[in-house]
């Protein structure tokens, strides 16, 4: 039989075998969390233009669709990256000692609002907000503090800042400095992704244009000083954490992730000279297959956009490389020891998704910050997942299942629909200013919750299978509220023994230098290594570059 | 103290439940109306009407901290769209209104339409007046801005601006509305924008027909188009130039007392429309047995023309 | 005429995360209230004046940040300050129990933590709201 005449038999033979099956609910809908209708069986028939080399290829092969390494994680597993950071920076370090020694295999720094909003623990907006839902850093002091007894040539870490994202790399830089670690050596990651901040998580400071040309100058300074440190983390979590669909995670991503290349080739950067450092972080979320499937079309429309738009010819600049968080807008404060299940779930997708890195979330963080334990489960999650499950003893196991790529080719599709849509509305920058992805997102997000108050989408033990009544009995962890007490003073020390003459100086050369064309990260690598805090260079910064602000959207 | 007694003293929480007790016609809110009356007329209202996004309300603001910056009170009204669906509202003009919060003398009052169609909301009209007696000495009054229908702005104040921005199709629009006929100043924000000097020379040959007509009436009021980048406060200046010279011509012409006389006629004229049918509606309920006519009329042994002229004789309404 | 239920809702402190207010202000605009949206970084001052400018009859807070014990007592005084005890002050966000208790005592309204539903919300306006609205002495 021909491969044609055989589609023509499956897909008869399925019209007479749905004959036989029984709709006991013709009013529910299936259809993936981005609305991607679901069938009830796939066959061949779904994929009948499928063509293995065009489409999926081999790992670490274009378009890299099975993934982006040729031995993927017999190579090397993931690496297990908790996100973690709580008040004071000695603290922190305590908690980075505690994870390191149990396991995992790399950093992730959460700072505290003031420090992403890029003011100092003593301003006044900064109030009852330090060190609360992530550690405080206002100089290269705290930094110091940090990352005591732990050597920087032999973690890499992932620092989530954006609007302040150079002072705290170039705090970073001087840490090494410090320890005797050359920049060339530093592995990590920085977040720096600015665009989704003004489309779903809003930690802006500056209007965008300045803001771009910082993350320019960051790449260039990378691509010359920093040579193996991820300059952007284009990041899909937090449009997916706002009420995006999966579809539109991976679409206004990836948007993002085009206008930075686009930005560093306005700049006058060769693309391949950036392109490699520009790495990507996604959510998983709970629909299993629709979220593996998200994974591996980003990595093909990456790797199609690189090579047939933007004209890259270096293999690395093709790769989209991820790290995953578990979505913390799934977790419920209702029974929420069903939240290690969940969590387990939407790891164990990322994984078969062919992530490079993960953090599994807590399951006590919709009560507070994780307890030791509850982030001791989580990362044993990911550990039964590497260890015992046998998941990531093949490559891209799901490849070939006749949902898993009819899904993944729904998904690209979709996105690039909606390329053109940005497109057509005039870019990312336009459209984050029209408001045009705050409203998709904010419509998205109120459909979800009606549909869960509507029932028709049930959450375990929030709209269903309630425990009347219930108890919660899981510790909490609370900052102290010393811990802003202890910060200010400490923040009032440095600045009484640092050489404030120098760091006046540092400023004014900064200002300069950010009113004119040159890259401002030498500038401000200065300025932090004599001890200048982070919300004063901000407000240099501030006063040349002026403050974001956002006209909402409903 | 009475909530009047804190209204005269300047109290802002008696104030705003004044405005409230107006906005929802609350019982008696015509007595009190007529009671602050006497305070009213120092006003000087300044309408902004422009589509969606056109930047009203950033407009708005900066007027605002413009005329604050000189010590003059401000009252602001800004008016947005009711659901027609579910009767609810979501008022975000404040939004972009921000660094009034922390300046001294600006009110700022968000009304929902109510269902009311012409870009204010039904009682629009009355909260100006109750700013207007608080004391106030500016009160902007910003539309819904659909568009289309909001020209009530216009029979409330006494300069009217339109805001357009390049990208918008919008002066067409506006023209087949008919706000280029009736608004006094033209400002086109986001005049950095691409299109923005198309968008001036269009309205500007728009208005040049309209200049000529009114000059020949002898008026010569220049009908300007300003441009203003309103967020980065650049054209403020001379915007708020433009508004003192309107406001100095029409008072200097007798328009403005013309306008006064105007809204004084009108205001009188509804109130008693409204008392009327409010009366009317009473009497029908009270006497007429407008069910039983109904089936008269059915039978074809009464017409609904001399039922109606039976009922308002019988009424003693003619 | 029924006097509309309406409510000031406002993010206060450094936090960007509006999903949840954003959710809340479209369920409230459904449910028929008007909703006075303030947008992001409000101050404690900021809040309290235009709660009072607005009339409204309650006020909304999202906190997520962990800052609630600060910005909830600072909002509650300001409202007494300025003789605005009558606006319920509510909330919502990550927000432990023992801390809800505590503020309950101080006079904070219902305090939401994630994953309740918006109706739950909206009755709750609707039944208190009315209580709390008094008769005042008008002239």
């Amino acid at each position: 039989m021909s491969e044609r005449e055989s589609l023509k038999k499956i897909r008869e033979e399925k019209k007479r075998w749905e004959e036989k099956v029984q709709n006991k609910n013709p009013e529910k809908k299936y259809q993936t969390h981005s609305k991607i209708p679901v069938e009830i069986l796939y066959t061949p028939d779904d994929l009948d233009d499928f063509d293995y080399f065009k489409d999926l290829s081999f790992p670490g092969e274009y378009p890299y669709t099975r993934g982006i390494r040729h031995n993927m994680y017999r190579g090397k597993l993931w690496t297990m990256r908790q996100f973690s950071g709580m008040g004071t920076p000695k603290q922190t370090n305590a908690r980075y000692h505690f994870l390191l020694e149990r396991g995992q295999t790399g950093l992730s720094v959460a700072f505290d609002l003031p420090t992403l909003m890029g003011y100092d623990s003593d301003h006044l907006r900064s109030k009852g907000e330090v060190g609360k839902c992530g550690v405080a850093v206002d100089s290269l002091d705290d930094m110091e503090t940090m990352f005591s007894k732990i050597s920087l040539d032999r973690i890499s870490t992932s620092m989530t800042i954006n609007a302040p994202a150079s002072i705290l790399l170039a705090m970073y830089v001087a840490v090494g400095e410090k320890q005797g670690v050359l920049s060339e050596k530093l592995t990590g990651t920085l977040q720096n992704d600015i665009l989704k901040e003004y489309i779903a998580q809003k930690e802006w400071i500056f209007p965008p244009e300045p803001s771009i040309r910082l993350i320019t100058d960051i790449m260039e300074f990378c691509s010359q000083h920093v040579p193996k440190w991820n300059t952007i983390s284009i990041s899909g979590y937090h449009i997916r954490e706002a009420g995006s669909t999966a579809v539109q995670e991976l679409a206004f991503t990836l948007a993002d992730g085009f206008a930075y290349v686009e930005a560093g080739i306005k700049a006058g950067l060769d693309v391949d000279s950036f392109a490699p450092r520009l790495s990507f972080f996604f959510n998983s979320h709970l629909d299993f297959f629709e979220e593996i499937a998200k994974y591996r079309a980003a990595r093909r429309i990456w790797a199609r956009h690189m090579k047939e738009k933007y004209k890259a010819k270096k293999k690395e600049s093709w790769l989209l490389r991820f790290h995953t968080q578990t979505a913390g807008c799934t977790l419920t404060a209702q029974q929420p020891e069903n939240n290690i299940v969940r969590t387990a779930f939407e790891a164990l997708a990322a994984v078969l998704g062919g992530t490079q890195s993960l953090h599994t979330n807590s399951m006590d963080e919709t009560l507070a910050l994780p307890s030791e334990q509850a982030v001791q489960i989580a990362l044993r999650t990911q550990q039964l997942i590497a260890y015992e499950s046998a998941v990531a003893d093949t490559i891209d196991p799901l490849a070939g299942s006749y949902y898993l790529e009819t899904l993944t080719n729904k998904m690209e599709n979709e996105a690039e629909r909606y390329f053109e849509e940005i497109e057509k509305r005039g870019g990312v920058l336009k459209c984050i200013e029209e408001g045009y992805f705050q409203k998709e997102i904010a419509n998205a997000a109120y459909r979800y919750q009606r549909e869960i108050e509507k029932k028709e989408r049930i959450i375990v033990g929030l709209n269903d299978f309630i425990i009347p009544g219930e108890k919660i009995e899981i510790p909490i962890v609370k900052i102290d509220e010393k811990v802003e007490r202890e910060q200010v003073e400490n923040l009032k020390k440095v600045k009484q023994t640092r050489d404030n003459d120098k760091v006046k100086r540092g400023l004014q050369e900064l200002k300069k230098t950010a009113s004119g064309t040159e890259n401002t990260m030498p500038v401000i690598l200065d300025c932090v290594r004599c001890y200048a805090t982070e919300g004063e260079i901000v407000d240099v910064l501030r006063e040349v570059f002026g403050e974001y602000q956002e006209a909402p959207m409903f | 103290m009475t909530l009047f007694e804190r209204f005269q003293k300047k109290d802002p929480v008696a104030l705003s439940k004044f405005i409230t007790y107006v906005e929802n016609q609350s019982k008696d809110y015509e007595k009190f109306l007529s009671r602050i009356y006497p305070m009213t007329g120092k006003a000087y209202r300044i309408g902004m009407t422009g589509p969606p996004g056109s930047g009203k309300s950033t407009l708005t603001d900066k007027l605002a901290q413009k005329l604050s910056s000189q010590d003059r009170t401000v009252g602001i009204i800004a008016v947005d769209p009711t659901s027609p669906f579910t009767g609810g509202a979501l008022l975000g003009d404040r939004i972009r209104m921000q660094a009034l919060s922390s300046v001294k003398d600006v009110f700022i009052r968000s009304m929902a339409s109510r269902g009311s169609k012409g870009g204010l909301a039904k009682t629009t009209k009355e909260v100006i007046l109750v700013l207007d007696a608080f004391g106030k000495d500016y009160i902007i009054i910003e539309t819904v801005g659909v568009g289309q229908v909001d020209l009530d702005v216009v029979d409330n104040c006494d300069t009217t601006l339109v805001v357009f921005t390049p990208e918008s199709g919008d002066a067409i629009q506006a023209m087949k509305a008919g706000l280029m006929e009736i608004a006094d100043i033209f400002v086109v924000n986001k005049a950095d924008r691409e299109g923005a000097s198309n968008l001036i020379y269009e309205l500007d040959s728009f208005l040049d027909l309209k200049r000529k007509k009114d000059n020949s009436f002898g008026k010569c009021w220049e009908y300007p188009v300003i441009s203003v980048q309103a967020t980065h406060n650049i054209g403020i200046d001379l915007l708020w130039k433009k508004i003192e010279e309107h406001k100095k011509f029409i008072q200097d012409n007798g328009i403005f007392e013309k306008k006064r006389k105007a809204q004084i006629k009108s205001e009188i004229k509804k109130l008693i429309e409204n008392r009327i049918k409010e009366i009317t509606e009473e009497k029908v309920k009270e006497s007429f047995d407008i069910e039983n006519i109904v089936e008269e009329v059915l039978a074809g042994k009464d017409d609904p023309y001399s039922a109606s002229e039976r009922f308002l004789r019988e009424a003693k309404l003619i | 005429m029924e006097r509309k239920i309406r409510v000031l809702l406002a993010k206060p402190g450094l936090d960007g995360h509006d999903r949840g207010i954003k959710v809340i202000a479209s369920a409230f605009r459904d449910a028929g209230f008007e909703v006075i949206y303030t947008g992001l970084r409000q101050t404690p001052e900021m809040i309290a004046e235009a709660a009072i400018q607005e009339d409204v009859d309650a006020i909304g807070m999202s906190v997520l940040s962990g800052a609630h014990m600060t910005l909830f007592p600072v909002v509650l005084n300001l409202l007494r300050e300025k003789k605005a005890e009558h606006i319920l002050l509510f909330g919502g966000g990550i927000i432990p129990e023992e801390d809800i208790e505590k503020l309950e005592k101080m006079g904070v309204g219902k305090l939401f933590t994630p994953g309740a539903i918006t109706s739950e919300a909206i009755e709750y306006l609707k039944e208190e709201i009315p209580k709390r609205r008094k008769e005042e002495k008008l002239f």
